[in-house]
């Protein structure tokens, strides 16, 4: 028994030697400097692999939105590279049809996640594009930067936001998308009705009047399938002056921080608490449930 | 089960439920015909496969029965106008699946009447099969009983599956739904004709028509009905639900299996719903499209149940302000209660898969939240899937989201929800929706380029 174990053994050191792959020891250093949270925001598959490309200089370190700045200058200086420059971008979600401005058709039962709603008839809401706002994006994110407020609309926190992209992939309307933060102006609406067909489902819906893209320098915004399209390439052109005629305030600018800003003419919204189902529609014989 | 079969005379298949039928509400209702909505809405997408393609302009007058959209390629169907009137718009309509979708406006002329003028009656015993095949296309058939599959594909089996067998679907097996029924009872010869069409144009030797054992009066109604050079058995299957399933139905006729992911046709056989062949044999030799289909309203909450003719694209409102529906409705299901499709919103046109409207109250004790608790490990699940799946292991790998191990160790694609899972589930875990869950999310990741 002995003598068979030695001899297992003594392959073992054999093939410890012979079979042995150099790896560079700096990629379990720099992994060590990583927040491991494999997010996938760098674009790779994970810290593992982020690592690697960092080693061989394929990637920058500003690349991790997760890491702080501090901690990537660390990297950096460790590798001998260029910190690089990288923006910031975060989630935004193209809806603000709260429980308060957005009408609802059909009251939902059935399983609590966005997924199953949009299985059954599209969920709730009049508008068919909107948030169905169950908060399958709340629960998927990995860095507590979305929640849920209490009109039923996801708020991403942009100091918390890392653009993992997890929100993008799970959301069943498509309303997440990733921006930099610099790409200010914005179109928190995905509706493709047009004019009051739209307004009888949301109080904060764009109608597709054009009166952004009129306002605008000439190709900043794009009236396409009844919704206005912000092309980004002419990001330095956007201005507060696309926002401030638009009627429904569906049109918005992002300040630093958050903070949403309405056009001059947008209808204020003075309604806090939710809108009832009943009152949605003329006549309460509409109301039908949705179940899953 | 095994040896009970054995003994038994009644053909069935092993596991499945028994919901309550309330199909005492409209079994004894003959057909009648519904009026002209003031516009009908005709969604592009009524079938499986490619939208048609609209050939009809804003404004334009058409006449009832006129094909107003025409199919794109093999795997569609056209859409025909079911009442004289203009077209109003192609625009985005809202649809039972949610999403909405383009759909062609039909404002009706008041005057409209039930004659269609637009028609091509032909000798169908001089055409080729393909010829006929061509015209089940033009006819704008799909399958009837709820999944809306093109007809004319079902008739050109791939290249070495000729089709031996001819199955026809007259189980109802759904809750509620009584139309099938009325058909077999009311137009016996409708579907003989279409069933002596179908034999033609993909070359089966036999057609075996399966009803189930409730509906007596049916089996004796078709059974004196069969022409004498017609080879076609008429079979009463137990009264089960997922009777109706065709991979069900094919178990308890032949007692054969369809292999996993393979089709009927892989055993020679195609499966035709009773009202499709009705229709078939009513509109080939016209050389008229589909334009109106049998529908059962029901449903405690509805004034006036029934079977209705409904023109397609009647929207739901229309339908149940003529039926009468009661303050207290609280859901409006689209096809039968197990498998339909709740709407949220009665702007929804009747397509050419709705099978019935089943409107419940909303003090229904079915309708009240549930309270779902934990998986006891009881395996009635396990009992009544039809498919023999293990529906309490998938649920709780659907819990954990392990939805592609799901799909590759535990057969998830074979699932066709029929609901008796999470029908006879003790913890009323909502196990069908978590599996339809499952498979959206899984047929997302495969459409999604990498």
């Amino acid at each position: 028994m002995s003598a068979l174990g030695l001899m297992l053994a003594s392959i073992l050191v054999l093939a410890n030697k012979r079979l042995f792959v150099f790896e560079d020891p700096r990629i379990d250093q720099v992994e060590d400097l990583l927040p491991k949270a494999n997010c996938g925001a760098c674009g790779t598959a994970g810290c593992r692999p982020f690592a690697e490309m960092l080693v061989q200089g394929r990637i920058e370190p500003a690349k991790c939105t997760v890491n702080s700045k501090d901690m990537n200058q660390v990297i950096a200086n460790f590798l001998g590279v260029d910190l690089g420059k990288e923006e910031k971008r975060v989630a935004r979600l193209a809806c603000a049809g709260g429980t308060h401005v957005a009408y609802i058709r059909a009251s939902y039962g059935g399983v609590e996640s966005c997924r199953a709603a949009a299985l059954v008839s599209g969920g709730g809401k009049g508008c068919a594009w909107g948030c169905l706002g169950l908060g399958d994006c709340a629960e998927v994110c990995d860095f507590d930067a979305i929640h849920m407020n209490r009109h039923g609309l996801p708020v991403v926190t942009e100091a918390d936001c890392t653009a993992c992209g997890d929100c993008v992939d799970v959301c069943p309307k498509d309303l997440f998308s990733l921006h930099p933060v610099s790409h200010q102006l914005w179109v928190a609406c995905n509706n493709q009705a047009f004019g009051d067909e739209a307004e009888k489902e949301c109080e904060v819906i764009c109608t597709a009047c054009g009166r952004c893209a009129q306002d605008s320098p000439e190709g900043l915004i794009e009236i396409r399938d009844n919704l206005a399209v912000v092309d980004y390439a002419k990001n330095s052109l956007a201005s507060r002056i696309a926002i401030e005629r638009c009627p429904t305030g569906a049109i918005v600018w992002l300040e630093k921080g958050g903070r949403v800003e309405k056009g001059r003419d947008a209808r204020k919204v003075v309604r806090k608490e939710a809108l009832q189902p009943e009152l949605a529609r003329a006549g309460s014989r509409s109301r039908v449930a949705a179940r899953a | 089960m095994g040896i009970l079969n054995f003994f038994s005379a009644t053909k069935t298949f092993a596991h499945g439920i028994h919901p309550v039928e309330h199909k005492e509400q409209t079994a004894d209702k003959p057909i009648r015909r519904l009026g002209f909505a003031p516009e009908l809405v005709l969604p592009l997408t009524q079938h499986r496969g490619k939208p048609s393609r609209p050939l009809v302009k804003v404004g334009q007058e058409v006449v009832r029965g006129e094909p107003i959209a025409a199919a794109d390629g093999f795997l569609s169907v056209p859409i025909h106008a079911p009442a004289d009137g203009v077209i109003r718009a192609i625009d985005l309509a809202p649809t039972a699946e949610g999403p909405r979708a383009k759909a062609i406006f039909l404002k009706v002329h008041r005057a409209s009447t039930q004659e269609v003028l637009y028609d091509l009656p032909r000798d169908l015993n001089a055409l080729s099969s393909d010829e006929l095949i061509q015209a089940v296309q033009d006819a704008g058939l799909v399958g009837l009983g709820g999944a809306a599959f093109p007809s004319h594909v079902k008739m050109k089996p791939p290249a070495g599956h000729p089709i031996a067998t001819l199955v026809v679907n007259g189980c109802e097996c759904e809750p509620y739904l009584t139309c099938d029924h009325r058909l077999m009872l009311e137009r016996p010869d409708s579907i003989m004709a279409g069933i002596r069409i179908a034999l033609q144009a993909t070359g089966a030797t036999r057609a075996v028509i399966g009803v189930e054992d409730n509906k007596p009066d049916a089996v004796a109604r078709l059974r004196e009905r069969i022409p004498a050079d017609l080879p076609v058995t008429v079979e009463a299957v137990e009264t089960k639900y997922p009777q109706g399933a065709e991979k069900m139905l094919i178990k308890s006729l032949f007692n054969r299996e369809v292999p996993v992911g393979g089709l009927t046709l892989d055993l020679g056989i195609a499966v035709y719903n009773v009202g499709t062949l009705a229709q078939m044999g009513d509109l080939l030799p016209r050389g008229r499209g589909l334009i109106e289909r049998v529908v059962t309203v029901s449903g405690p909450a509805v004034f006036r149940p029934g079977n209705y003719l409904v023109p397609i694209g009647t929207p739901l409102r229309f339908l149940l302000e003529q039926t009468g529906m009661s303050e207290q409705a609280g859901e409006v299901i689209l096809g039968g209660p197990m498998m339909g499709m709740s709407v949220a919103s009665l702007d929804v046109p009747v397509t050419k898969a709705v099978s019935g409207v089943v409107v419940l109250e909303s003090q229904d004790p079915d309708l009240a939240q549930r309270q779902v608790l934990p998986c006891i490990k009881c395996a009635a699940c396990v009992e009544a899937c039809p498919v023999k799946l293990n529906p309490s292991l998938l649920g709780e790998l659907a819990q954990h989201r392990e939805y592609e191990r799901m799909a590759r160790d535990y057969y998830l694609d074979q699932c066709f929800e029929c609901g008796c899972c999470a029908y006879v589930c003790p913890s009323n875990i909502p196990l069908t929706q978590y599996f339809r869950i499952a498979k959206a999310i899984n047929r997302d990741q495969t459409l999604k380029p990498h």
